[in-house]
């Protein structure tokens, strides 16, 4: 049995995770994170419905090279996506990354809005 | 007959990026069948359970979410009945010609104050699989999959939750089932048109017109663990469970669809009369209404929506 390749993904100012181009992002964030490696979090590792459609997980690519799944327009627009703003869990590395989180995730920030505001 | 008016939930259209990953997930892991596809290319589901040409309806779109759901009535009459009252509450009525979706007469529709697209049809062609009528079998064809019975009930997310349960009492004769109450307000209701403790439910959000879950109902509690097996074999994203709802008591796993389109199993649930009260929660013990076991919400269930 090969081993499949391995590619570091550095979140940025937080630590890095293992990455294997056929595992999104995302879920080698939150291995990473169930690791412990990851460290300073301003909030816990955003996650939620890992395919595309709520946009929590919005990330900056800021080196590396990935492929992507189809992200809803809702969250990611062309423009964000041109300028490597992506769902973290429709990205599959192709070489190291290095990520920043794009806080605040403006979902994230409507959802505890609503739970203030209930 | 006790019931008249809306019965229950017909179907729901909901808004898929992959047009293919979504017909592999609803009918080879939810458990449902592919009716037929439309000359716009929107396909058409239903379990082999169900009488009716369809429960649901995929359609390919660039954002998640859904475009509106259905509710059947017992009679066409009904509809006028219904068009009358909900345009004398003031709301504006819309009307579909019959054949707009295959099998489905027509339909009038309108947008609730949570910014929700709401239909109301009374006909429905039945397609097949479907249950036998004269001696029938416990099922037709073997279920597969999830084994889902039924397209069972939604959770929508929008700002005006006391704006609909007006509404839906006064215009539709759904009753309150359950509801939450923080300190400052309506957080949450849970509405019935019949004898399930829900058929429709919604939570405040400050933005209209959202989807929290579509459900499918299951035969029992190792139809949930079956479904859990399921989810892991075939990598599907989880958001909670197996576990179980305080709030209908229903046996459940949410979880996502290709799309990012939360789904439900759910199993069990009370039987609803009329006559019963409504049933209320507040700030204190909200946590074990949502996730029985858990006993508190996860991060996701406020926040995670398309």
């Amino acid at each position: 049995m090969t081993v499949a390749t391995r590619f570091i993904i550095t979140l940025e100012g937080h630590g890095e995770a293992s990455g294997y181009p056929h595992e999104r992002v995302l879920v080698a964030l939150e291995r990473a994170q169930g690791f412990g490696k990851l460290r300073n979090m301003p909030r816990k590792l955003p996650v939620g419905c890992r395919r595309g459609g709520c946009g929590i997980c919005r990330v900056r690519v800021t080196g590396g090279q990935y492929r992507s799944d189809v992200m809803s327009r809702a969250h990611i627009s062309v423009e964000d996506e041109a300028q490597g703003v992506v769902l973290a869990c429709c990205i599959y590395p192709l070489s190291d990354l290095s990520l920043r989180l794009e806080t605040p995730a403006p979902v994230k920030a409507r959802g505890e809005a609503a739970l203030q505001s209930a | 007959m006790a019931i008249s008016g809306v019965l229950r939930p017909g179907f729901l259209q909901v808004r898929v990026l992959d047009m293919p990953a979504a017909i592999e997930h609803y009918t080879k892991r939810i458990g449902l069948h592919q009716v037929t596809e439309g000359p716009d290319g929107r396909v058409y589901l239903k379990s082999a359970d169900e009488f009716d040409h369809h429960s649901i309806v995929l359609r390919r779109a660039d954002q998640a979410g859904i475009d509106l759901m259905a509710f059947k009535c017992l009679e066409d009459a009904d509809l006028d009945r219904f068009e009358k009252r909900i345009t004398d509450y003031g709301i504006a009525v819309d009307h579909v010609k019959a054949g707009e979706q295959p099998g489905v007469g027509r339909r009038i529709g309108f947008t609730i104050p949570t910014g929700h697209r709401i239909e109301l049809f009374a006909h429905s062609e039945m397609s097949d699989p479907k249950p036998r009528i004269h001696n029938p079998d416990v099922w037709e064809v073997p279920p597969h999959g999830m084994r889902a019975r039924r397209f069972d009930h939604a959770l929508l997310y929008g700002p005006d939750v006391e704006g609909n349960l007006d509404f839906f009492q006064k215009c539709l004769d759904f009753r309150c089932a359950e509801r939450v109450d923080m300190p400052d307000g309506l957080l949450a209701i849970w509405l019935t048109c019949g004898m399930k403790a829900h058929d429709i439910a919604f939570v405040k959000y400050p933005e209209k017109d959202k989807l929290h879950h579509i459900a499918f109902d299951l035969e029992n509690w190792n139809d949930v663990g079956n479904a859990a097996d399921i989810l892991t074999r075939y990598d599907i994203s989880v958001d909670i469970g197996p576990t179980r709802h305080g709030i209908t008591r229903g046996q459940t796993i949410y979880f996502f669809d290709p799309s990012g389109n939360r789904n439900e199993v759910f199993a069990g649930g009370y039987t609803y009369y009329p006559d019963l009260p409504t049933r209320t929660w507040d700030e204190t013990q909200v946590g074990k209404g949502i996730f029985y076991y858990e006993r508190k919400m996860n991060d996701a269930f406020l926040s995670v929506v398309t």
